[in-house]
């Protein structure tokens, strides 16, 4: 699996680097080594920038910690509020929360899921999807999707702005709330903001189902490349009911190996320590996690939602439902490896949030007025949540006196690591062996990395105008040329 | 109305005798800020925020007596400009994250900023390391944003005849102390029941395990700014 991580002889080979690496969250760079006839040596997506939220979380007083947490990322910063509350939940004793509680929550996720997917789909991948690879870089962005297809990307932006709406009815701000606090959530819905969003969600639902039929447009308009982009082999994990369905809220951490064979089910995510570990590589600062029943080599895998879709026996709502079934039928069996996949999955995803939306829109106990519970103190809890990118892992030990002494965070994308590193040495190895290095190839590898929905930070909202470095060095490392995109996207 | 009258920015504002220029304003429903002021305390005057000009000459309206006929600035651009960079360097002295602050909202310093158009903190940040004490059991001490208001010190020594609270250093190095050899406010004889528990303006005295239970919304200063509740006591 690890053909082309190392090179055997790089002194010999030129570097390209793509640095950063644009329209994903936070900062990263890609860098290829060639030989003089443009072979492929070597390709690594390294992550250069270091958070230490794990650090500075120590001595903090514990209900603190979700809200503080969530600053970790603008555009789910749900994921790390839930995550770290139902971690919180445990220390505060709260086994089981209040109806209230739990729904206001899922109300919460279930807007963010919708919102961070159309946010991707529409405003970040619709243009490379539309337009083409290595389309006019001028017109592959949100605003000339909006010129060509108005009515796709209005849909993108109001359907994106509902979920902003339902986690400003739940949380309390759109962005950075306070709603979900340990034990259960200091508000619930009023009448008045309940009747707002049943206004909305019809049509919500019937947009997130007219986005499913567009991806799979997409599809059978070019399965060739739709089914093979950067594909590769990979074990997959997420967390599914306690029946195996789909549920981005809690349950039980299972795995399937590349065939589709259930390799673990039904872990009890508070022993997650038991079941991944995590290797650091030198040349970046984003961890390889690994099963440690399968080893470094075997056991990496894919999460998010091509694995999420692949990996649960059911959605409970009938219109994801019955997407799921179709795209599972689509490849006859096999699991979909293909990264392009992704977005597929994350459009049924989306209407499967909608949906839930709807449904909780109508349980009365989102109106509730019990909302906090507490029971016997305990000093470690994990809380696991599925983020809109994947399996996010909050781990924490609380002292006595109530500050935070340890602090475990895997985020989805660190479980990707391998996963995308993999998808560029595909791309890499299909596209830029041979060629002259052009924006269109950049975009290639760019193109493979966005369908995992990296969250390194907040450049892949950008909307295309990533800066980019390209330099070509001859094998005595004297630079040939260098190519340059300006964060305005100028070329130079 | 009381024949006893001086003038505040333009408004005539009657006063008792005896009464300090910022109680006479209180009691008009006038805003002048102010942050180690609190009605229920001796006045200290040590944050200047609530410095105005009286007949021209600078004074701290806590502790300024009022008198007939004074003609008394304070809402000029002069006095808000002075005020910002007061706010500024308690800013940047201690520790103030809002944004994971459960005080944020309530906080009388970020209310203060906000009303006064505080749009950054201009200087270098400090970053001092102050370790948080959390060895009561029904409240912590989060140090990084004390701003030496004195309240709790007056609180304590005052209504509750403790002394839990003091100040030690000088100058820069000023900070707030609690009345145990060990340090640790567990080994001083506060309790939850303390007038000081409650008079904190920011996030120094919390009682624990509470934090973000007012949702967004409905905090003391989200529907009004500080400056529309010239009475308003900290909860």
């Amino acid at each position: 699996m690890n053909q082309l991580e190392t090179a055997a002889h790089p002194e010999n080979l030129r570097r390209v680097a793509i640095d950063p690496v644009s329209r994903v969250e936070g900062h990263g760079k890609v860098t290829i080594l060639l030989d003089d006839k443009n072979k492929v040596h070597q390709v690594r997506l390294h992550i250069v920038e270091f958070r230490g939220f794990e650090k500075f979380i120590q001595g903090r007083p514990y209900w603190e910690v979700p809200v503080m947490v969530q600053r970790l990322c603008g555009i789910c910063p749900v994921s790390h509020n839930l995550a770290a509350s139902k971690a919180m939940d445990l220390i505060v004793g709260a086994k089981h929360l209040t109806p209230t509680a739990e729904k206001i929550r899922r109300l919460m996720h279930y807007g963010q899921i919708l919102q961070s997917h159309a946010l991707h789909f529409f405003h970040l991948c619709s243009p490379d999807l539309l337009f083409g690879f290595d389309s006019d870089v001028a017109k592959r962005n949100i605003v000339g999707v909006a010129a060509k297809y108005p009515d796709t990307a209005r849909r993108g932006v109001l359907l994106r702005k509902f979920g902003q709406e339902v986690i400003r009815h739940t949380a309390g701000k759109r962005i950075h709330g306070t709603g979900s606090v340990p034990g259960g959530v200091n508000k619930s819905l009023k009448l008045a903001e309940r009747d707002e969003l049943l206004k909305d969600i019809y049509q919500m639902v019937e947009w997130s189902r007219d986005a499913v039929q567009l991806i799979k447009e997409m599809h059978s308009q070019n399965p060739a490349l739709y089914n093979s982009f950067g594909s590769f082999r990979a074990n997959l994990m997420s967390i599914v009911g306690n029946n195996g369905e789909l549920d981005l809220y809690h349950g039980r951490l299972r795995g399937r190996d590349a065939n589709g064979a259930i390799m673990f089910d039904a872990v009890d995510y508070q022993n997650y320590s038991q079941l991944i570990e995590e290797e650091v590589k030198p040349w970046t600062y984003m961890k390889f996690p690994y099963l440690k029943a399968l080893g470094m080599e075997q056991g990496w895998y894919r999460v998010g939602p091509l694995s999420r879709l692949q990996n649960c026996d059911s959605i409970a709502t009938p219109l994801a439902e019955m997407e799921r079934r179709e795209f599972v039928a689509y490849s006859e069996g096999e699991l979909m490896h293909a990264p392009l996949a992704y977005h597929w999955a994350r459009m049924i995803e989306m209407l499967f949030a909608a949906e839930m939306i709807k449904d909780l829109l109508h349980d009365e106990a989102i109106l509730g007025s019990d909302l906090v519970v507490s029971g016997e103190r305990a000093q470690e809890g994990v809380g696991v949540i599925e983020a809109p990118r994947g399996t996010l892992i909050h781990h924490y030990r609380v002292d006595e006196n109530d500050l935070v002494t340890m602090c475990n965070l895997i985020v989805s994308t660190t479980h990707n690591n391998q996963a995308m590193n993999e998808a560029v040495r595909q791309v890499a190895r299909t596209y830029l062996s041979g060629h002259e290095i052009n924006e269109g190839l950049l975009n290639h590898i760019e193109v493979a990395i966005r369908a995992f929905d990296p969250c390194l930070s907040c450049a892949t909202h950008a909307l295309g105008k990533m800066p980019l470095q390209v330099e070509l060095l001859d094998s005595a490392g004297a630079t040939l040329s260098t190519l340059t995109r300006s964060a305005e996207g100028v070329l130079s | 109305m009381s024949d006893k009258t001086f003038v505040l920015d333009g408004k005539t504002i009657p006063y008792a005798e005896g009464q300090t220029i910022m109680q006479a304003a209180m009691t008009a429903g006038v805003y002048i800020p102010h942050l180690c002021y609190h009605p229920e305390f001796k006045p200290h005057g040590s944050c200047k925020l609530c410095t105005v000009k009286a007949n021209g000459r600078q004074a701290a309206s806590c502790t300024q007596l009022a008198q007939s006929g004074v003609v008394v600035e304070s809402n000029t651009g002069e006095l808000n400009d002075e005020r910002r960079a007061l706010l500024q360097m308690l800013f940047v002295e201690g520790n103030h994250f809002c944004p994971s602050c459960e005080q944020s909202g309530k906080c009388k310093l970020q209310a203060t900023a906000y009303d006064l158009n505080m749009m950054s903190t201009h200087f270098d940040h400090f970053f001092p390391d102050r370790p948080v004490d959390a060895s009561h059991s029904d409240y912590l001490l989060d140090f990084n944003r004390c701003i030496l208001c004195s309240l709790c010190i007056r609180a304590s020594r005052d209504v509750d005849g403790k002394n839990v609270f003091g100040l030690a250093g000088r100058g820069i190095k000023s900070h707030l102390i609690v009345n145990a050899a060990s340090g640790q406010l567990a080994d001083t004889d506060f309790t939850a029941n303390d007038k000081a528990a409650q008079v904190c303006p920011v996030g120094v005295i919390l009682k624990k395990r509470k934090g973000f239970a007012v949702p967004i919304g409905q905090r003391t200063y989200d529907l009004n700014p500080i400056s529309a509740m010239p009475g308003v006591k900290q909860d």
